[in-house]
């Protein structure tokens, strides 16, 4: 079982973390502390393993970033670091040739894709397609999600400019009746669509 | 921007944050930032609630505090749109672990989610479930996501099957449960369900027996098959990595099979042509394939015995341990250490190959090889290996030789055929990396060195040569040192010279020379200088010749700093002026050290116990400058160990460990500069008075002597110095504390205070003989009736004087005595004068029993010793 994933820069940033066993907050921040010293001053030739408080940890490094993850001593460590390459690959299609960058703009996306591929430690789909299927689906799923808000406040925001210019003019609700009721009837509309959504 | 929107966008925070220089800036914007934040949570603000969550979790990241957010989770995770729960879950998994309690406040959301119509929303609050769930939770929910494994969309089905994983870790009882759906599973076409299906069964397997049966029955030839069919399938792109299908399906389903194979010959046989087809047809150019190979390995060495595979399991090891690849090595070593136990000759074949592995220049693979080696060591072997070792010993890193020597050590001490090759081997350990061997080494060393009695000779030789080499490994100075007090004569003379040796000529002053290189080195530290100090006293009776040159050595430490050494070299000093008669007795050779006792004490845990330093503080000189106690300290040999005044020193086990003492766990600590007591009650042990139990931390002490009777130890010197007739009875009397003071005679105001107390009962006669007579005149404090001072006037009834007078006295456990130094240590003839010494006693049964005490005076008369012994019981009965 994985216990945590790390992803921490060459300068020692952490860039994300997903603990699946549980480390308490004052834990988490001392095992970074201690990884990062143990992994960055690794030199670029020695085995991808280091052994840590009788669990093991796998790294990779991909330009500037160490992808960590830490295991039990019996499990295998060839495949974590397939594990790994597979992450590195999905984000790869995802962003379109991944760097740093993206992964500190979007960490919640490196997030929702690192969901896609494990649950409670263990690899969940061998499929880069699949997992990118599911994510995309997700995204677009938010897509029309803000769509739809945004197209409301457009509305209502269109509808109040209307009305304070008809104000501005001196069509008050106390001027001109007809006015009045027409602005009413479109803030009415308005509320309708956001209970609608 | 959006008309509505307050604060700074997640962009926009995140490329504030990564524009500061410094640390502080950073501060400063996450400050500005979270005070927003919490400012919208207090608002309630609900629109962009989702966004502050997620800057939270990029403060979170950067490690400051954010549980003022955790809320916020939970209201995003309530709240009904995709896109604001994606995010809440996320948060929830991030900002919170499993104990915490707020989790508990999410349970009914996640029931609420797992029954969703939006099966992307049912995935989310299953992969939340799996990372962070409870006992509690797991438990409440499990139904919901037994349910979900038979879900129409695999990939929910899946992430269910994870799920169920954590649930039955949590939660073990609720393994049958999962039993059935997880069988179905394994029959699925879909790679991810298949994967977490098997996942499940291995760790459902794990947790429950029944659950194990249950598979081996229904299941092996299913997965068998699975096995043959996705290793023979053809180019799938989909799930191809490095020319092999799907390589995580193969790993997971070889684990599963090493578990059910097992300790079930049946079940082995089954899958033994499929894996003997894996092992001999994967790739092994790619780390898929090798993966792949080394849990096939695995599974070989694990399942019942067959022959032919386990061949072909140590040929891919060796083929592994060959490879240029670090990480290859690394698991084929690490697979090696498993095999060990099924196949030691297969693997003892390697031995070549994983002592270069030691070598290597990856630390990893370095600490793997040397636990490999350590399981490789046998009576057979283990003298190629050591000098193997011993030899990488001085080129590797300075890292890497704690370990190292840790592991040679234990090896040596575990294989060893012999002494003198013990001897050999940790001399060359500890001449290379004496500063990173445990002390529990060089003390076994000791102990191995003082039972080899025909070795002594050859030991101490071989000592001084590499000592005079150098004398940079402060263990080896420390083993030397002491060989070189004990036997320093046997490294003069050539004593018991070996065939194999070459002639050494040390003479004498040659080496008192090389312990005043330890005492004057400045690198050196304190318990080696003491250590260096105790070897020149012993020497000084070795050598006569040299022991002008010793006592100037010895008096030039009194005007050390330390006050260790200094009280040291004053004790010995006097007693290499004053007490030439006994001072042979005292630095007689020590008794052979039992081995049995050390290893005993070394297997249990030692409870810390006292330290010598709770005896050496008796050991001060008194007001007259005796010699007083330094006997008592020699008696227990503190040669090995000067413990620096630290209350608990691993040099005082040490010291327990030489004298094979056992120690009531009981005993506390005793203080460092305090306890007379601890001083009288090693005298009351000498004397032989007193059984009732003891009412102090002092018992420890008397339990130091008494049991180093059963133990053989230094008894004769004991005896001997119990009959001395010089021993200073003033050595129960000052505390260290007291000491220093003592030593400027600054204790007269102390015995006018008594004096002014008043007497309220008559003196007493306490002693009469024919030429001596004692009187005790008695005071009390007011409101401490348990304490009584008694002035003790020693009268002289013979015309010759008195010197080197000493009093000493004794009493029962019930009692505390304390003495103080007496007013002069020479008597003069026929009345003309009288020595006073003041007692104080303290009855801790004070009303029920009343005073007792045996007395001892020695003194020297017209070149005589003489030995004057008596009890008295006609005390006051009220004092």
């Amino acid at each position: 079982m994985i216990h945590f994933v790390l992803l921490i820069s060459r300068q020692g940033k952490v860039r994300l973390t997903k603990w699946y066993s549980p480390y308490s907050q004052k834990e988490r921040t001392k095992v970074i502390r201690e990884l990062s010293g143990l992994i960055l001053t690794r030199g670029p030739k020695l085995c991808n393993f280091v052994e840590w408080r009788g669990l093991r940890v796998v790294y990779k490094r991909y330009a500037s970033l160490y992808f960590c993850m830490c295991i039990d001593e019996d499990d295998n460590e060839l495949e974590i670091l397939e594990i790994i390459h597979h992450y590195v690959e999905v984000l790869d299609r995802y962003f379109g040739s991944v760097c740093e960058l993206d992964l500190i703009y979007n960490f919640h996306k490196a997030y929702f894709i690192l969901d896609e591929l494990l649950i409670a430690g263990e690899l969940q789909e061998p499929s880069k397609r699949t997992v990118a299927r599911l994510v995309a689906a997700q995204d677009s799923l938010v897509e029309t999600a803000k769509e739809q808000t945004s197209s409301i406040t457009n509305i209502i925001a269109q509808a109040a400019n209307f009305t304070i210019k008809m104000l501005h003019k001196g069509y008050g609700p106390w001027g001109s009746n007809a006015l009045h009721l027409e602005s009413l009837l479109l803030v009415d509309v308005c509320t309708r669509l956001v209970d609608q959504h | 921007m959006n008309p509505f929107s307050s604060g700074t966008r997640l962009r926009e925070m995140i490329r504030a944050i990564r524009a500061c220089k410094t640390a502080a800036e950073e501060r400063a914007v996450v400050r500005k930032e979270c005070a927003a934040i919490r400012a919208a949570i207090n608002e309630n603000d609900q629109d962009y609630r989702h966004r502050n969550l997620a800057k939270l979790m990029f403060i979170h990241m950067l490690g400051y505090p954010t549980h003022f957010g955790q809320m916020e989770c939970l209201k995003l995770i309530a709240s009904t749109g995709f896109p604001e729960k994606r995010i809440g879950y996320l948060g929830l998994m991030l900002l919170l672990d499993e104990r915490q309690e707020v989790l508990m406040l999410v349970t009914n959301s996640l029931k609420q989610d797992l029954n969703h119509s939006n099966q992307y929303i049912v995935g989310l609050a299953l992969c939340a479930l799996g990372n962070i769930s409870s006992a509690e939770m797991a438990r409440d929910l499990a139904p919901d996501v037994e349910r979900l494994l038979q879900f129409r969309d695999p990939n929910i089905r899946k992430k269910a099957a994870l799920c169920s994983i954590r649930i039955i870790k949590k939660v073990p009882d609720l393994a049958e449960n999962f039993m059935n759906p997880a069988s179905s599973l394994l029959k699925e076409k879909h790679h991810g369900v298949l994967i977490t299906g098997v996942q499940l069964c291995t760790d459902l397997c794990k947790v429950s027996s029944e659950a194990l049966e249950y598979f081996r029955e229904n299941c092996i030839e299913g997965l068998v098959k699975t096995l043959r069919d996705i290793a023979n399938s053809p180019y799938s792109p989909e799930y191809d990595i490095a020319g092999i299908t799907d390589p995580f399906l193969h790993i997971r389903l070889l684990k599963l099979l090493r578990i059910l194979g097992q300790g079930d010959a049946d079940a082995s046989d089954c899958m033994t042509d499929i894996l003997a087809q894996v092992a001999s047809r994967t790739e092994s150019n790619k780390n898929a394939g090798n993966a792949i190979l080394y849990e096939c390995v695995e599974t070989i060495m694990s399942i019942e015995d067959n022959g032919g595979l386990r061949v072909l399991a140590i040929n891919i090891l060796g083929r592994f341990l060959s490879n240029r690849d670090n990480n290859i090595r690394y698991v084929g070593l690490n697979m090696l250490m498993k095999a060990i136990m099924v196949d030691a000759k297969a693997v003892q074949r390697h031995r070549a190959t994983i002592l270069e592995c030691v070598k290597d220049s990856d630390a990893s693979i370095q600490k793997r090889a040397l636990e490999l080696v350590y399981l490789l060591v046998n009576e057979s072997n283990v003298k190629p290996l050591t000098k193997e070792l011993i030899e990488y010993l001085e080129v590797s890193d300075q890292e890497f030789k704690g370990d190292i020597t840790a592991k040679i050590c234990s090896l040596v001490e575990k294989f060893s055929p012999a002494k003198i090759w013990y001897i050999d081997q940790m001399l060359k350990v500890l001449s290379e990396a004496g500063n990173f061997v445990k002390d529990e080494v060089w003390h076994a060393l000791i102990i191995v060195i003082s039972n080899a009695s025909d070795l002594h000779g050859y030991t101490v030789r071989a000592l001084y040569r590499v000592f005079q080499a150098s004398t940079e490994q402060e263990s080896l100075v420390r083993v030397a040192v002491w060989c070189v007090g004990e036997y320093g004569d046997m490294l003069v003379n050539n004593v018991g010279m070996l065939d194999i040796e070459e002639p050494i000529t040390v003479t004498e002053s040659d080496a008192v020379d090389a312990m005043e290189v330890a005492i004057k080195c400045q690198r050196l530290g304190l318990t080696t200088k003491a250590m260096a100090l105790i070897a020149l006293f012993k020497l000084s009776s070795r050598f006569p010749s040299c022991s002008e040159r010793i006592k100037d050595i010895i008096v030039q430490n009194k005007r050390s700093l330390v006050l260790e050494l200094q009280q040291r070299s004053i004790e010995f000093s006097c007693i290499l002026q004053k007490h030439q008669n006994i001072r042979s007795a005292l630095v007689e050779r020590m008794p052979i050290l039992d081995e049995k006792t050390f290893s005993g004490r070394k297997a249990g845990s030692l409870p810390t116990a006292v330290s010598t330093s709770s005896i050496i503080p008796c050991n001060l000189p008194n007001g007259i400058g005796k010699p007083a106690a330094a006997p008592i300290g020699d008696l227990l040999d503190l040669s090995s160990d000067d413990a620096p005044p630290a209350p608990v020193s691993s040099g005082g086990d040490f010291l327990q460990d030489l004298l094979g003492v056992d120690l009531s766990p009981a005993s506390a600590p005793s203080g460092t500069s305090q306890s007379p007591k601890t001083g009288t009650d090693v005298l009351l042990d000498l004397l032989s008075i007193g059984t009732s139990p003891s009412v102090q931390s002092s018992s420890s002490a008397i339990d130091i002597l008494s049991s180093s009777h059963d133990n053989k130890a230094p008894v004769s010197n004991l005896n001997g110095l119990a009959s001395h007739s010089s021993l200073s009875a003033n050595a129960t009397s000052p505390a260290s504390s007291a000491g220093m003071m003592d030593l400027l005679d600054g204790t007269g105001a102390i015995t006018q205070k008594h004096e002014e107390n008043g007497p309220a009962y008559p003196s007493l006669v306490a002693y009469e003989s024919s030429t001596l007579r004692m009187t005790f005149n008695f005071s009390r404090q007011p409101g401490n009736p348990q304490t009584t001072f008694i002035q003790a006037t020693f009268t002289n009834l013979s015309p010759n004087v008195y010197n080197d007078f000493l009093f000493q006295a004794a009493v029962p456990k019930f009692l505390q005595l304390h003495l103080d130094p007496a007013s002069s240590n020479t008597l003069p003839a026929s009345g003309n004068g009288s020595i006073t010494q003041c007692l104080k006693v303290t009855n801790t049964q004070h009303g029920k029993k009343s005073l007792v005490m045996r007395i001892r005076i020695a003194y020297k008369t017209n070149d005589k010793d003489v030995l004057e012994e008596g009890q008295i019981n006609n005390f006051p009965r009220d004092l």
